[in-house]
């Protein structure tokens, strides 16, 4: 039994009338490990995380997660799980520690032990002193520490994190990352949804990168950055037309695209050969290019070769 | 199961979440008071109902006072559905029905509450009722299931809205209802056309038997009237509001 995953899924479809929005995704987590779903808005990350967490049924396919069938067992699953959804999910107009005591009440543990519960909690989220306080009152960080620790009132085996640091500040950020490892170092399974590569990079273990409904590619961030080439040619073109043509001569070679200053990335192997002939090919004239540098190639290209998506990026 | 432990802890959610809200407070403290002595002070000269006007207009306050309260039970209702709190109470296997139930529950709590604070209101300025025990009660049971079918009809309406926004914009609705009926004037003096849906609309019978079993008057069947308008509007909220959860939360 111990090598049954805690996260399992086989061929999840979901349509909302004409639209597809899962067409077919195979999950496997083994149990105590950090998984990340990474795609776009629209990928299905959020549809697939409500299927496992029993909020959505799925149109076809199966899933079981900690060891339950999230149609027929659902009950057994919400007893395993917790949910730390995309917007924090906790009561402005009630305090820290209501709202702590409140999930722990829901989750049946009698008023003693909620109170403990939510005493203990609010010190491990560092909310000991904003505990008094409404929720109203909180920053971005705090709102999303609290909603994290409302879904720890009963020790989950499972953890469902959609998009747990988007609209945080990097510091924030930084916060949040540090305790889902600290969940992770304790045995527990982490499912995560982001749109930040660098998110499920530092977190995960296992990657799955998921667009229009399907997985494109899944494996560890070594792996799948060894999927495409090595490095990415940055172009700093001379003007705006210069900029605009050689985009298009590109068109779905270009991993990178920063038009206010002017920069396209393709990808390249490095070798001196290589950037020459692709020099030579963008700029015959050898006068629309002004500078050039190569880097190494980060999981956003790997992301953008492999979806066929470029996304302008916006210098986060 | 689950429901009944769930329930209380939600009722008593919804009731702290309602105090501390600025709009529900205003509106469940000063609304009673405003409109009363609006009503009594303003218009009250100016319209002859045969009677005291003060001891015309209470049950009109109550009504509007209790079905605008619990009409907020649809604003709160659309806000748990669209702020993501469903989805974790869903997932922690707390189901529609403690959702509601505790929304109801709250609602019912708050507006008898604000019932309390017309009578005290009502009786300071002069308000007097030679209504014995039962007549009382009897009065207070038929509040208490209007303002119980308001809520829960007020709880449908929340899962029905798209937006908190689009709910507060029925709440209007609620707070108008009564006023073509014999809440403040009597019916035959309105237009004849608007006679029809004044003698028939639910909050003439709960209204008009308030009155009677307050000023100590023969009844008639109208208390059987108004409760069978609360039950069916009850038991109307209840059967859709299942479908209506699901559908929300597909």
């Amino acid at each position: 039994m111990s090598d049954e995953p805690a996260i399992e899924a086989v061929g999840l479809r979901k349509t909302y009338g004409p639209a597809t929005v899962l067409d077919g995704i195979d999950l496997r987590v083994p149990k105590g490990s950090v998984f990340a779903l990474l795609g776009p808005n629209g990928a299905g990350k959020t549809t697939t995380v409500r299927i496992l967490a029993t909020l959505t049924r799925p149109d076809g396919g199966s899933a079981r997660v900690a060891g339950h069938d999230v149609v027929t067992q659902a009950r057994q699953v919400r007893r395993a799980i917790s949910l730390t959804g995309q917007y924090a999910a906790v009561d402005e107009l009630q305090t820290g520690t209501e709202n702590l005591r409140m999930m722990a009440r829901l989750r049946r543990l009698p008023r003693a032990r909620a109170r403990e519960r939510a005493a203990e909690l609010l010190e491990r989220f560092e909310l000991t002193e904003a505990g008094g306080r409404r929720v109203a009152g909180y920053s971005g960080g705090m709102r999303r520490r609290l909603d994290l620790a409302c879904g720890l009132v009963t020790d989950p085996e499972v953890i469902f994190l959609d998009e747990p640091t988007t609209g945080l500040d990097p510091r924030s950020r930084r916060a949040m990352w540090d305790l889902v490892a600290e969940l992770a170092a304790g045995g527990v399974t982490v499912l995560l949804t982001t749109q930040y590569l660098e998110e499920a990079d530092r977190l995960a273990d296992r990657i799955a990168l998921l667009d229009n409904g399907r997985i494109v590619a899944e494996g560890t961030a070594t792996e799948l950055k060894e999927q495409v080439n090595a490095s990415r040619l940055d172009l700093t073109m001379t003007d705006a037309p210069t900029f605009d043509a050689a985009a298009h001569a590109l068109r779905d070679r270009v991993i990178y695209l920063d038009s206010t200053r002017r920069v396209l990335g393709v990808s390249t192997d490095g070798s001196a050969a290589h950037i020459r002939a692709l020099l030579d090919e963008i700029d015959p004239t050898r006068t629309t290019v002004e500078r050039f540098a190569v880097r190494d190639t980060t999981l956003d290209d790997v992301f953008l070769a492999l979806t066929g998506q470029i996304k302008e990026t916006t210098g986060v | 199961m689950s429901d009944l432990t769930a329930w209380p802890v939600l009722s008593g959610r919804n009731l702290r979440m309602a105090l501390r809200g600025v709009d529900a407070l205003l509106i469940s403290l000063l609304l009673p008071v405003m409109l009363l002595l609006m009503f009594v002070y303003l218009f009250g000269g100016a319209i002859d109902t045969g009677t005291e006007y003060l001891t015309y207009a209470v049950p009109g306050v109550l009504i509007v006072c209790s079905g605008y309260g619990a009409s907020l039970t649809a604003v709160s209702v659309a806000h748990d559905m669209t702020e993501g709190v469903v989805d974790r109470f869903r997932s922690m296997d707390v189901g529609g029905r403690a959702l509601l139930g505790g929304h109801v529950t709250a609602s019912t709590v708050r507006n008898l509450c604000s019932t309390a604070i017309v009578f005290a209101v009502a009786f300071a300025i002069g308000f007097r009722t030679d209504a014995n025990a039962a007549q009382w009660l009897g009065a207070l049971g038929i509040l208490t299931a209007f303002i119980v079918a308001m809520s829960a009809f007020s709880a449908m309406m929340g899962l029905l809205a798209a937006t908190p926004e689009a709910a507060s914009g029925f709440t209007f609705f609620v707070l108008f209802l009564p006023y073509p009926s014999s809440a403040f004037v009597p019916v035959h003096t309105m237009p004849s056309w608007l006679h029809g849906f004044a003698d028939n609309q639910p909050a003439t019978p709960v209204i008009e038997s308030v009155r009677s079993l307050l000023l100590s008057q023969p009844t008639g069947d109208r208390p059987w009237t108004a409760l069978a308008w609360c039950t069916g509007i009850l038991l109307l909220s209840l059967a859709a509001s299942g479908p209506l959860f699901h559908r929300r939360t597909r």
